[in-house]
């Protein structure tokens, strides 16, 4: 009885897929010209620059320092994903099954971190860092960048976990499992997807998180985006194309994460997991 | 684990849940190889009954003994209980064998015992070609069959099942009633049962406990609830679909007499009940016979076919609503005036105030 | 023995247990790092290097230059929250249910996400400049798009868009499609469907989404440094607040803008969310699930 929806139906539908095109049209040339810029030799006021180089590229690598800012990235995006998860998991756990007194008081308290704008408690968080001697560190970068991604990390565990049937851990107790053996054997298998798809999102953030790293890094703790915002205000100095290159370096890696990211979460299922029609 | 013990105590068992009270002071003594079925319709507490058997809701009062071992203070894990739970709960991520093994391996059984009682396990369920399948490539008798095979692997000294076979068809349900019966039978193993299907719990069970508002109504063999409700709850839960609210005119030891809404009939007295006092009078619809000539006069409204028999829905001239079975011979149709009577020894009598 | 267990069935009955010492380290970390830091912060602008507790406060109201970096930071946080909430609408009611390509086309729509402030400000200022492309393209004389109000705006756009839809995606995908079906027998057209069904169903979504979008916005930082006017027109509020504590090292003036930042925002959210509560806000299956 249902007729195969088409997309393409009616002029609402061609104005629609029109804005998207337009959309997707511009994003390419915001794109396009960074990555042209990054080959190009030199380029002022024609279609295209007047000969191609991947100087740039060598370029930016030594003058930035770039080994060392990738490790730093790398570095502090590993251990906030590791503690936020590590933190978050059996946090979110005991929001998705219990019910009990100040519960919502809690759920409140873990929504303010990713609500608030990350300057408005990033200034007074440096300056407390600064107090005990953390910020200008990694363990400050590591710390500040915490403060999001263990909220983070338990919002998105917690629907995560309600939809995984409670009768499934009461089983396993009644066959005589202790609660470490519930984690291990039963609920650890079932949450890997769940525990990924919050690690990589966390790792996106981390790296992309720019207020709070700018504001406890140190000149040894810089990452990627840091790195990228000095060298792109101090323009003056370095040519623009070695800032394109480092923009372009820094797209691509998140670009793979991204793709990464959505062989394990369907980004259309992160608020409700309905089954979609099949037919 | 706990072999041979004598019988399990339920000693004023409560849970509340700030300040409700879902299952009130429930004191039962379940003997060994015993099947026990606590019944009530939906949120009569039965569940919490068996969660907190189960050790999976802690209890708010009582305790609850295994001969003179006190059990409520255990962890579920630690009482040694098997559990079947209403929508079997098997875990998606092991094979049938794995579910089935899981709580030999946590009693860190040798790898050889393990196998043989899994396989052993299996069988007895009749599973042997699905053994290496994910629950999700089963039917749901299938699951069904597993979750028991798992819950009985460890040879449990108690059986706890939540309204097993809710979740199945017609035709299955009957089936693995069946199989239910069979199993414990040949095992013996002391088992309590939840359901809200009165027929299930009837076939099944030695004993039943009637359950409704957390409230212990009845505890008693099927016989017993079948023919002699303790109050009219209990009978209307037991199939008692015609409650009139009538008044006791006399009452003569064995007999009351009773009448209101135009009727006037003759029944048996349960509980302590004077001349004057309001009273419920309950008889079965197959307990109502349509006579010819003599009986209360009763138009037929709806009618049902039941293969041999139909379910009639008649109404008096006073208003009062009938439910009563016929021969589907005698083909009554709806407009039909008919007249029905009933043996007074099936018509039950109770206070309305219980 | 007596007392412990008299003790068990209280806790029992106020649903407390052991499990609950899962939630301690998460709890006691954000207490830690989030509510000291932030209750410090407070305490700060309440201690100003010169005049009484509230003279922080005075002083940024009484300052034009300080004051209006709210009105900025909203004339550029609400019509970019809005626009890429109403543009994810149409688009994500077109593409619910399944298509060929769909994937193809979500994923490029998560494209922006891997932009990063820097490589869309340099994008922007490539693409928008007076001899970018764009205005290659456009005949006449070039319009300038960049270091002013829109070269910020298109920066919202880009970065917040694609999350908005996303979002938006994900709560039409769980409306229940029998819903609309039921309307359709009911002889309701595909604009009524929309109107009365789907909308109604997908508005508190819409709520929470412009909230998100809203705080992605409303934090705007390097963007507004770098393909804005910093001093002038996208002098946003948190530009003010770094000012004060990394280039005059004033804290407490600094914490005192913080502070007025977070309570701007919350008053925002606050209102959004209050006109959500008056929604239906139930499950979106129609029937047993």
């Amino acid at each position: 009885m249902r007729p195969r929806r088409s997309i393409v139906a009616r002029p609402a539908a061609w104005l629609v897929w029109g804005l998207v095109a337009f959309f997707f049209v511009n994003l390419a040339g915001v794109i396009g010209s960074v990555v042209v810029s990054s080959f190009g030799t030199r380029w002022f006021d024609t279609w295209l620059p007047e000969g191609w180089t991947a100087d740039w590229y060598s370029a930016a690598w030594d003058e930035f320092d770039l080994l060392h800012v990738l490790l730093v990235t790398v570095e502090v995006s590993a251990l906030v994903v590791g503690i936020s998860v590590l933190i978050g998991v059996p946090a979110a756990y005991v929001l998705a099954r219990r019910s009990f007194l100040g519960r919502r008081v809690l759920y409140l308290l873990f929504l303010l971190p990713i609500l608030m704008p990350p300057i408005t408690y990033g200034i007074p968080l440096a300056t407390v860092l600064y107090k005990y001697g953390f910020a200008g560190h990694l363990s400050g970068v590591v710390l500040a960048n915490l403060v999001p991604s263990v909220p983070f990390v338990i919002l998105t565990m917690t629907p995560f976990i309600e939809q995984i049937d409670p009768a499934i851990e009461r089983a396993a107790r009644m066959c005589g499992a202790r609660t470490r053996h519930v984690f291990l054997r039963i609920l650890a298998p079932l949450l890997v997807p769940g525990i990924l798809a919050a690690s990589i999102l966390v790792l996106v953030r981390t790296v992309g998180m720019f207020e709070l790293t700018f504001l406890t890094a140190g000149p040894d703790s810089q990452t990627l985006v840091v790195a990228l915002y000095y060298s792109m205000s101090a323009a003056g100095i370095r040519a623009q194309q070695s800032v394109d290159a480092m923009a372009v370096i820094y797209t691509s890696m998140m670009l793979v994460l991204v793709v990464v990211a959505l062989r394990f979460v369907n980004p259309t299922q992160l608020v409700a997991r309905v089954k979609e029609d099949v037919d | 684990m706990t072999e041979g013990f004598a019988e399990l105590r339920l000693d004023g068992v409560s849970r509340s849940f700030g300040g409700h009270e879902a299952l009130a002071d429930l004191t039962l003594t379940i003997r060994r190889g015993e099947f026990i079925a606590l019944l009530g319709p939906s949120g009569c507490g039965k569940s919490t009954a068996l969660n907190c058997l189960a050790g999976l809701l802690p209890l708010t009062r009582g305790g609850i003994w295994l001969d003179d071992r006190r059990l409520d203070t255990l962890p579920p894990e630690r009482r040694g209980f098997g559990m079947v739970f209403q929508n079997y709960a098997l875990f998606p991520h092991m094979s049938v064998r794995g579910n089935v093994a899981f709580g030999l391996q946590m009693r860190h059984l040798s790898r050889a015992e393990v196998r043989r009682r899994t396989d052993e396990a299996i069988r007895l369920v009749r599973l042997e070609e699905h053994a290496a399948k994910l629950p999700g490539q089963l039917s749901g008798g299938q699951q069904q069959r597993v979750a028991i095979a798992r819950a009985v692997v460890l040879e449990p000294s108690l059986v706890l099942m939540d309204e097993p076979l809710s979740n199945l068809d017609a035709k299955l349900r009957l089936e693995m009633r069946t199989e239910i019966r069979r199993l414990h039978q040949s095992l013996g193993l002391t088992t309590v049962y939840v359901t809200h299907d009165q027929e299930e719990a009837l076939s099944l069970a030695d004993r039943l406990v009637l359950l409704r508002d957390g409230r212990t109504q009845q505890v008693g063999t099927p016989e017993e609830l079948h023919g002699r409700p303790a109050n009219w709850h209990v009978a209307d839960f037991m199939g008692y679909r015609n409650l009139l609210r009538l008044r006791a005119a006399t009452v003569t030891g064995a007999e009351a007499g009773v009448e209101g809404d135009g009727l006037r009939l003759t029944g048996t007295p349960v509980g302590v009940i004077q001349p004057g006092d309001p009273v419920v009078a309950a008889v079965r619809p197959e307990d109502v016979r349509i006579a010819e000539g003599a009986g209360v006069p009763a138009t037929v409204e709806v009618v049902e076919y039941h293969g041999r028999e139909v379910a009639v829905e008649a109404r008096t001239a006073e208003g009062v609503r009938l439910y009563l079975r016929d021969a589907a011979a005698t083909r009554p149709a709806p407009g039909d005036k008919v007249q029905f009577t009933v043996d007074p020894a099936r018509l039950l009598v109770f206070p309305a105030s219980t | 023995m007596r007392h412990s267990t008299a003790l068990r069935h209280r806790l029992a009955e106020r649903g407390i247990d052991r499990q609950l010492l899962l939630l301690v380290p998460a709890a006691a970390f954000v207490v830690l790092l989030f509510v000291y830091p932030f209750l410090y912060g407070v305490g700060l602008s309440f201690q100003p290097e010169r005049g009484g507790p509230f003279s922080a406060y005075r002083e940024f109201f009484a300052d034009a230059y300080q004051r209006d970096t709210i009105l900025t930071t909203l004339r550029l946080a609400l019509p970019a929250a809005l626009l890429n909430v109403v543009a994810s609408v149409p688009i994500a009611y077109r593409m619910r249910g399944r298509f060929r390509g769909k994937r193809l086309l979500t994923t490029l729509l998560v494209v922006p996400v891997t932009l990063g402030t820097v490589l869309t400000a340099q994008g922007l200022l490539n693409f928008l400049g007076p001899t970018g492309w764009f205005n290659r393209i456009l005949p006449g004389d070039p319009v300038r798009l960049t270091n002013n109000y829109w070269g910020v705006f298109f920066s919202l756009v880009i970065t917040g868009f694609p999350f908005a839809f996303l979002l938006v995606l994900s709560y039409l995908s769980g409306i229940d499609p029998t819903l609309e079906r039921a309307a359709a027998t009911l002889g309701a057209g595909s604009w009524q469907r929309f109107r009365r069904i789907t909308l109604p169903l997908l508005a508190p979504g819409l709520a929470t989404t412009f909230c998100l979008t809203f705080v992605l916005a409303f934090s705007v930082f390097p963007s507004a440094v770098l393909v804005g006017d910093p001093a002038g027109s996208t002098r946003v509020i948190s530009i003010a607040a770094y000012e004060e504590a990394y280039v005059r090292y004033d804290y407490p003036m600094a914490a005192t803008i913080a502070v007025i930042m977070g309570a701007v925002e919350l008053l925002v959210i606050a209102a959004v969310l209050g006109w959500r509560s008056l929604l239906y806000t139930g499950s979106t299956a129609g029937g047993k699930g």
